[in-house]
C-alpha cells in the first residue's frame, strides 16, 4: 500500500551520524509523551462532562501513585506483573505478530507455579521456586508458541488465535480451580492448595516490594539485549520487518516465530509465578486482574521496545494503584483507571501517524 | 429444571432454543463486522462495542421505561465508537489491527464506568413472541420464545446479501475493500466509505449488545459479555464473509455456547466450565480448518489485512 511505500528506507549502509540517532531518541520519546498529554486533556474533558474536578482527579493519582514511599510501593508491586506481561506482547511484536495472549499465559502459568509449588513442599525453598518458575514459564511458553505456532503452520490470525487461546486458558484454571485441584479448606473463595510459607518469595531487603520486581527488569535487560544485541535478535527483527525477505535469505521464520512466542510467554507465565508465590500463596481468581490487557497498553505505549517497557509499566502500574484513592475520594467508579487507560491507548494509536512527518526528526541526510 | 419431563431428550430441544436465543447477538455483530470487512477494514474492538451497546442499552431502558428506545440508543453509541475506530484508522500508518485492541479496551473501560450505576436496578426488558403455542410441551414453547431482534436479523442478513450483490452501493463497498487503487481510479472516496461502514457496522454490534442486556440474559453486569464480540469477528471469517453464511454461523455459534446450560438442567454439572469454553474451542477449531498458511482465503476481501 501506499502507506508502506513512505516509509523512510531503513536499512541504510552508512553508519547512522550520532545527531540523527539523537534525533531519532527525541521522535521517540516526545511523540508518545505528547500523545500521553493529549489523552490526560481527553480524559479531564471526560471528567469535567461528568461533574467532578479534573484538576481533583489528577492530584489524586499522583497522591495514590507516586507522592509517599507507600504509595511507590503500591505502585511498584503493581508494575512488576505489567513488566512481563508486556513482554509477552513486545517480543512477538518483534516478529510482526500481534499477540494477546498474555493473560491467559499469566493464569496458566500461575496455576503450573502453584501445583509444583505444593506439590515439592517442604523442600529448599530456593529450589521450590527455581521449580515453581520454571514450571510457570514452561506453561506460558508453550501457551504462547500454541498461538504462534497455529499462525506459523496453519494461517490462524495470531490476534484473534491468542485472546481465544485465553478465554480457554481461564475456562481450564476456573475447572481445575474449582474441581480437581480445589483445597477443601477454601471455602468462600475456591484456591488450589496453599505453597508452604518458607517457600513464598520475599520483599526486596528494606522495601515492602516484592522480588518480583527485579524479576522483570531483568527480563527486560535480557531481552532487549536478545533483540539487539545478538543474531537471533537481528533475524527475528528481519522476520519483523519483511517476512518473504527473511525466507529468501534462508532464515528460519517458523523457528523464530515459535521462539519468539516462547519467550514471551514464559514472561508471562513468570507474571503468574510472581503473582502466586509472592502475593496470593495459591492460585485463585484473584489471579485474572487484567494484567495481560493492561500489558498489551504498556507495551504499546513502550513501541515494544523493552527497556522502554520498565518505565511505562511504572506509570501504569501507578495509575491502577490510584483507582482505590480515586474511589474512596470522589466516588469514582473503580473502572475509572480503565477508561483514562482506554483514551490513553487510542491517542498513542492515533499518533503513529505521525511519526516520520516532522521535519525536525528526520536524520538530515534524508 | 426445564427439561426434567423430557429427561435427555430435553438437551437438544434446549440446545436449540438456547441455539436461538444466544445467536442473536453473534448475528448482529458478525453482520455488522462484515459489512466492515468487505469494506476493507478489521474491527476487532467490536467487543467493547459490544458491551457499551448492552450497557447503554440497559441504562435508556431502565430512564425512559421503553426498552426500544435503548436498542435505538445502543446502536447509536456502538455507531459513535465505531466512527472513532474508523476515524483513526484513516489517519496513514494506523494500523487497524491495533485501534480494535484500543477499542476494545476502551468500550468495556466506558462501560463499566457509565454502568456503574445501573447494575441494581431492573429495566424493562423486550418482549418475546410465543411461536410454541401450539405445543403441550413446556419444553418446546421455551425452546420456540422468539424475539423480535432475531427476526430483524434475519432480515437483515437477507438484505444485506441482496445489497452487495445487486446495488450500486453494495458494489462500490466492496469495490473499496478488494482494491482501493480501483475504486480511487473510479474516483470513489475510499477512506470515507470505510468510516461509515465501521459506524455502520459499530451500529450493529450496539445493538446486538442491547440484545444482551434488554433479552438474554437480561440484565446488566460486568461479566455480561463473555468475548461474543471477538468470536463474530472469527466467525465472519468461517462464513467467508457472506451474510447469509453469517447466519447459519451464528445459529451454530449459538448452539455451542447453550450446550453447557443445557447439560447443566440434565444434572450434568462436573466440567461446567469446560462445557462453556465450547464456543471458544469450536471457534479455534473452525479457525484451524479453515485458514491456510498458504494462500489467501477464498471469498476474501483483498484489502483485507487480516487475512494476508
Amino acid at each position: 500500500m501506499e502507506a508502506v511505500a513512505a516509509l523512510p528506507a531503513n536499512a541504510g549502509t552508512r553508519a547512522p551520524l550520532a545527531s540523527d540517532a539523537v534525533r531519532r531518541a527525541a521522535e521517540g520519546l516526545l511523540i508518545p509523551l505528547g500523545a500521553l498529554a493529549v489523552s490526560m486533556l481527553l480524559f479531564g474533558v471526560f471528567v469535567l462532562v461528568l461533574g467532578k474536578d479534573p484538576i481533583a482527579v489528577y492530584q489524586l493519582i499522583w497522591k495514590g501513585a507516586f507522592s509517599t514511599s507507600f504509595a511507590w510501593q503500591n505502585t511498584l508491586q503493581r508494575a512488576a506483573p505489567l513488566i512481563l506481561t508486556a513482554l509477552c506482547v513486545a517480543i512477538p511484536a518483534r516478529a510482526g505478530l500481534i499477540v494477546i495472549g498474555a493473560e491467559g499465559a499469566l493464569v496458566l502459568g500461575g496455576l503450573a507455579a502453584a501445583v509444583s509449588g505444593h506439590l515439592l513442599s517442604g523442600h529448599a525453598p530456593l529450589a521450590v521456586q527455581l521449580a515453581m518458575a520454571l514450571a510457570a514459564m514452561t506453561a506460558g511458553a508453550a501457551w504462547i508458541a500454541l498461538a504462534g505456532g497455529l499462525r506459523h503452520f496453519r494461517g490462524v490470525n495470531e490476534t484473534i488465535g491468542s485472546l481465544l487461546l485465553t478465554y480457554i486458558a481461564i475456562a481450564l484454571f476456573n475447572h481445575f480451580v474449582e474441581g480437581p485441584l480445589r483445597d477443601p479448606a477454601s471455602l468462600n473463595k475456591p484456591s488450589t492448595m496453599p505453597i508452604d510459607e518458607a517457600s513464598m518469595v520475599g520483599n526486596l531487603p528494606g522495601l515492602d516490594v516484592h522480588w518480583g520486581l527485579v524479576f522483570g527488569v531483568v527480563f527486560c535487560l535480557a531481552c532487549h539485549v536478545l533483540v539487539r544485541h545478538t543474531v537471533a535478535g537481528f533475524a527475528l527483527r528481519v522476520v519483523g520487518g519483511n517476512v518473504r525477505a527473511a525466507r529468501l535469505a534462508g532464515l528460519p521464520v517458523g523457528a523464530l516465530i515459535l521462539g519468539s512466542c516462547a519467550v514471551g510467554g514464559a514472561a508471562a507465565g513468570l507474571a503468574g509465578m510472581v503473582e502466586v508465590a509472592a502475593v496470593h500463596g495459591s492460585a485463585n481468581a484473584s489471579l485474572i486482574a487484567g494484567y495481560g490487557y493492561a500489558g498489551i497498553l504498556v507495551a504499546f505505549i513502550a513501541r515494544h521496545n523493552p527497556l522502554a517497557i520498565v518505565p511505562v509499566a511504572i506509570l501504569v502500574g501507578g495509575i491502577n494503584a490510584s483507582g482505590s484513592i480515586l474511589q474512596r475520594r470522589l466516588d469514582l467508579p473503580d473502572a475509572t483507571v480503565l477508561v483514562l487507560q482506554g483514551i490513553a491507548f487510542m491517542a498513542i494509536l492515533a499518533a503513529e501517524t505521525l511519526y516520520g512527518r516532522a521535519r525536525l526528526f528526520q536524520p538530515r541526510g534524508a | 429444571m426445564e427439561s426434567e419431563a423430557l429427561g435427555w431428550y430435553g438437551v437438544p430441544i434446549a440446545v436449540l432454543g438456547g441455539a436461538i436465543r444466544v445467536s442473536t447477538p453473534f448475528l448482529f455483530v458478525s453482520l455488522g463486522e462484515c459489512l466492515t470487512e468487505r469494506s476493507g477494514r478489521i474491527n476487532l474492538g467490536l467487543e467493547g462495542v459490544l458491551v457499551m451497546g448492552a450497557m447503554s442499552g440497559y441504562a435508556v431502558s431502565f430512564l425512559t421505561g421503553n426498552a426500544w428506545v435503548g436498542v435505538l440508543v445502543a446502536g447509536l453509541a456502538g455507531m459513535a465508537l465505531g466512527l472513532l475506530h474508523g476515524l483513526v484508522c484513516s489517519l496513514p500508518r494506523v494500523s487497524d489491527i491495533a485501534v480494535g485492541i484500543g477499542l476494545m479496551l476502551l468500550g468495556t473501560g466506558l462501560a463499566f464506568f457509565l454502568g456503574k450505576p445501573y447494575v441494581q436496578p431492573k429495566a424493562p426488558t423486550l418482549p418475546a413472541l410465543h411461536l410454541g403455542d401450539w405445543s403441550a410441551s413446556p419444553q418446546i414453547q421455551a425452546a420456540l420464545q422468539i424475539n423480535v431482534l432475531f427476526l430483524a436479523g434475519i432480515a437483515l442478513a437477507i438484505a444485506m446479501a441482496w445489497a452487495f450483490r445487486a446495488t450500486r452501493w453494495g458494489l462500490i463497498v466492496r469495490m473499496v475493500g478488494d482494491s482501493a487503487d480501483a475504486a480511487r481510479a473510479m474516483g470513489y472516496p475510499v477512506a470515507a466509505v470505510r468510516t461509515l461502514c465501521t459506524a455502520a457496522g459499530g451500529f450493529l454490534a450496539g445493538v446486538g449488545g442491547s440484545f444482551l442486556s434488554l433479552y438474554y440474559p437480561g440484565s446488566w453486569n460486568e461479566g455480561l459479555s463473555s468475548g461474543q464480540g471477538l468470536m463474530a469477528v472469527a466467525l465472519v471469517i468461517f462464513a467467508r464473509w457472506r451474510p447469509l453464511a453469517c447466519f447459519w454461523a451464528a445459529l451454530l455459534f449459538g448452539g455451542a455456547g447453550a450446550i453447557g446450560p443445557a447439560l447443566q438442567s440434565v444434572g450434568v454439572t462436573g466440567g461446567y466450565y469446560l462445557f462453556n469454553a465450547a464456543p471458544y474451542v469450536l471457534t479455534l477449531a473452525i479457525m484451524i480448518f479453515t485458514s491456510s498458511p498458504n494462500r489467501t482465503l477464498a471469498g476474501a476481501p483483498g484489502e483485507l489485512s487480516v487475512t494476508r
